[in-house]
């Protein structure tokens, strides 16, 4: 039977509104700031979606979930056949939700962003995720294993991707993990108000329910090498998401006063050893009063905003292009402004200052204007002469990006790209047999959703190579079997010829 | 080999027997032996067998004594690869430290222990080399020495301590040293001074040293450094910055060797005691000076206020 068709018109003209924490209140609670929707608001924005036959959502996102799939189960209050859907590509909707950048993927290429806003993808897999957690939902299917021992090196989002799709198909895997807990970038870089420590402990006991293990405290490299797992381990095939870390310094002079650290230095004390909690936690932060944050992506605005819950009494940004080139999620930025950041565009530092007892005092920072494009595109920031100035600060956070870690590279014969991260080709093999790496080791920093989609690649690699035959069927959208197309076709197309469908 | 089929198949203890590796799952590695060298030192052996397999000279891990604990990098001191078990040596010098102090005892474990971390020492073809151990210092140096004995080479050991009472691991020292000079700041053992009246004892009587490795407290390094500056003498030093992760990833232990800045947890901890800016390191380690006093005032007063424990 033919739904009614929905167009532009018919569907709720107002992008359902999504509870937030108001401003004033939480910049002093590390609550989440997003407080996700309720099952009515669910309800009324999932009748936005057009239902279009060419969904241009499902090719917007990094892992091909089945947007309108899971949107029209919504619908029909299938809540557990929403979440079936989303998982098929996804095992983290309650993690994607909070941080995908979706204003550049899914939502971004909404046709009903057109005219109105786009439907809140996100929030509403966002509400699904939660639903699942707060139920206990897993989807385990029956799993025949095959006997391959997979290794896999980190916890973040691009391997527990990987290690999921390999449990799913039977293998006995095993996850290892530097730090005493696990999760990597969604644990120690992502605030509690934007994605909470019980969101990735329901994630990743999904893992532990399909039979993964995790190792914790164990470094791989130095405890066994990338050699020794395929080797004297037994591994038949190991995936190395080791990501990006090794935060970037400008270079320049007063780097190394105290006061001065990266962003991912505080967000580790603060998110994975709660510094902020001293002295009941005992790893200590000194907080300044007067923050200077450089860089203006993800990271920055979470180090800004995790700096004002601690009880900073102003927090700057300081970014040397405009908020038009900002990396950051949108909704990121301003949450950031509502909460009180100071936004510092066009500016850079030149010298940071000590107060004479080996502490900064502040920074010498110059004004820049946008010149002509450089290779990438992007406009390039040139300083304009004469422009400097002093800014008075007591603790700056350095947050413009990351390099490799280097410890595979030194641990291991693995081929290495020239700017330090793990080569790989079109699959993500490496130059190792049988090792696969994906994430931010390989692309440099970037977002979990395409962690979590490069983890899914190299697990169709790596079953190709132990010869693991997947039907992929399960991956498959069910868009092609929705009601209300009969073979593919819409059946809203009147020149269709009558068939009987038993 | 079936876990995969159990819902809830969990942490499951699987050895490997054909490898010889057991999996490293389970509770964290047990403490087996402790000795007091004095009120502030103490020794604490682990049992953890992969890690005593993989540990080289001049590598360290990062421990975390409690779940609401601080991440601390504390050098191996000793390793057994047929015993399975790695020693360290720690000075109670702060809060987790004294509470270590009091709490590990054989039987006991900490929350978390991870490494070996860091570059290995560099232990080269040299035929002549001198091992400073300042204090704690001895410990750090004592696997180095050891491996440069076992590669052939003529080891001069100098080690120093504030007395005679402090001295530790001194026979154990001398085991893996051709000659051991001693020395102590009242005299009361040994030549009177510092280490470097040692090295210099050491300089003289030897035109062909090759390298002198020195670990110990930063003001010693630098020391060690200028003592052999003048003679060109290579020196390699340990750095002992404040560290969280110990993996690379917070740039908190940068140090600056010449006009580069690098990380000690991965790019050292070992680096060139001519290039490295010791007043620079000595600078970041005041960093939380106030924090620290607090944890102590703290630490010390919830001491005191618990019933005492039998001694």
């Amino acid at each position: 039977m033919a739904a009614k068709r929905k167009t532009i018109r018919t569907i709720p003209q107002q992008r359902t509104p999504m509870a937030v924490q108001d401003a004033a209140a939480r910049v002093k609670n590390f609550g989440e700031v997003s407080l996700g929707y309720e099952e009515k608001d669910a309800l009324v924005e999932s009748e936005r979606c057009l239902m279009c036959p060419e969904p241009a959502c499902v090719c917007g996102c990094p892992v091909s979930i089945d947007i309108p799939g899971f949107i029209a189960k919504i619908i029909a209050k299938d809540y557990r056949g929403a979440y079936d859907v989303l998982t098929d590509s996804n095992l983290l909707p309650a993690i994607c939700g909070r941080v995908c950048p979706q204003e550049i993927q899914c939502e971004g290429v909404c046709p009903v962003g057109d005219t109105l806003k786009p439907v809140a993808i996100g929030r509403l897999e966002r509400w699904v995720g939660d639903r699942a957690i707060a139920e206990g939902w897993t989807n385990v299917p029956y799993i025949e294993p095959n006997g391959f021992r997979v290794g896999i090196v980190g916890s973040g989002p691009a391997a527990i991707a990987c290690a999921a799709d390999m449990a799913k198909a039977g293998c006995e895997v095993t996850i290892y993990e530097a730090f005493h807990k696990p999760g990597g970038v969604l644990r120690y870089g992502i605030p509690e108000f934007r994605l909470p420590d019980r969101v990735v402990d329901g994630e990743i006991a999904n893992l532990t329910r399909l039979g993964v293990k995790i190792r914790c405290n164990t470094l791989v490299g130095r405890l066994f090498t990338i050699e020794q797992m395929i080797g004297e381990m037994g591994y038949d095939a190991v995936f190395i998401g080791t990501g990006a870390g090794y935060p970037s310094f400008m270079g320049i002079s007063g780097e190394s006063l105290n006061g001065v650290l990266s962003a991912n230095e505080l967000l580790t004390r603060c998110n994975l050893m709660h510094a902020g909690a001293f002295p009941d936690y005992d790893t200590p932060l000194h907080l300044g009063k007067r923050i200077a944050v450089i860089g203006s992506g993800n990271t920055a605005m979470d180090a800004m905003r995790v700096c004002l819950r601690l009880g900073a009494e102003k927090v700057h940004c300081v970014y040397r292009r405009t908020k038009v080139e900002s990396p950051a999620r949108v909704e990121e930025v301003e949450h950031a402004e509502e909460e009180g950041v100071e936004f510092h565009w066009l500016t850079a530092p030149v010298e940071i200052l000590d107060d004479g007892d080996g502490k900064v005092r502040g920074m010498r920072c110059i004004r820049m204007d946008l010149g002509a494009p450089d290779e990438s595109g992007r406009r390039r920031p040139v300083p304009i002469a004469g422009s400097e100035y002093e800014f008075e600060a007591d603790m700056i956070v350095y947050a413009i990006g990351t390099n490799a870690n280097p410890i595979i590279g030194q641990t291991s014969k693995i081929k290495l790209n020239r700017r330090g991260y793990i080569d790989t080709d079109d699959d993500l093999a490496t130059s190792l047999a049988g090792v696969y790496a994906g994430g931010d080791i390989v692309t440099g920093g970037a977002t979990v959703i395409l962690a979590m989609g490069a983890g899914r690649k190299a697990a169709r690699s790596m079953k190709a190579y132990l010869g693991i035959r997947d039907t992929d069927i399960v991956y498959l959208s069910e868009h092609q079997r929705r009601a209300n197309t009969l073979f593919g076709i819409d059946a809203a197309e009147k020149a269709f010829a009558r068939l009987h469908v038993a | 080999m079936n876990v995969a089929t159990k819902a809830n198949a969990g942490m499951v203890a699987r050895d490997s027997p054909e490898t010889g590796f057991m999996a490293d799952d389970g509770p964290a590695a047990e403490i087996v032996a402790r000795a007091d060298f004095s009120d502030v030192t103490f020794s604490l052996e682990f049992r953890h067998p992969m890690m005593a397999r993989a540990a080289r000279p001049g590598q360290f891990v990062i421990v975390l004594s409690h779940e609401h604990g601080e991440r601390i990098p504390l050098t191996i001191a000793d390793f057994d690869r047929d015993k399975g078990t790695i020693t360290l040596v720690v000075q109670a010098v702060g809060k987790t430290t004294r509470q270590m102090q009091q709490a590990c005892r054989p039987g006991t474990t900490l929350f978390s222990i991870v490494g070996p971390m860091g570059e290995p020492s560099r232990i080269g073809a040299v035929m002549k080399v001198v091992c400073v151990g300042g204090g704690l210092g001895v410990a750090p140096v004592f696997p180095q020495a050891r491996a440069f004995k076992e590669r052939g080479a003529y080891v001069v050991g100098v080690v120093g301590f504030r007395n005679k009472a402090l001295v530790f691991w001194g026979d154990k020292f001398r085991k893996v040293c051709d000659e051991l000079i001693v020395c102590s700041d009242d005299g009361s053992v040994g030549i009177k001074g510092l280490v470097t009246e040692g090295i210099k004892v050491a300089m003289a009587k030897h035109a062909d040293i090759d390298e002198v490795v020195a670990i110990g407290p930063p003001i010693m390094m630098k020391a060690c450094a200028e003592t052999t500056r003048p003679r060109g003498i290579k020196t390699t030093v340990s750095l002992n910055p404040i560290m969280v992760d110990g993996t690379g990833m917070c740039g908190g232990c940068r140090v600056k060797i010449g006009d580069k800045m690098m990380f000690a947890c991965v790019d050292g901890p070992d680096f060139d005691g001519h290039l490295v800016d010791f007043d620079d390191l000595m600078n970041r380690l005041r960093r939380f000076k106030e924090e620290e006093r607090q944890a102590m005032e703290k630490w010390s007063e919830s001491c005191r206020m618990a019933a005492p424990a039998g001694r």
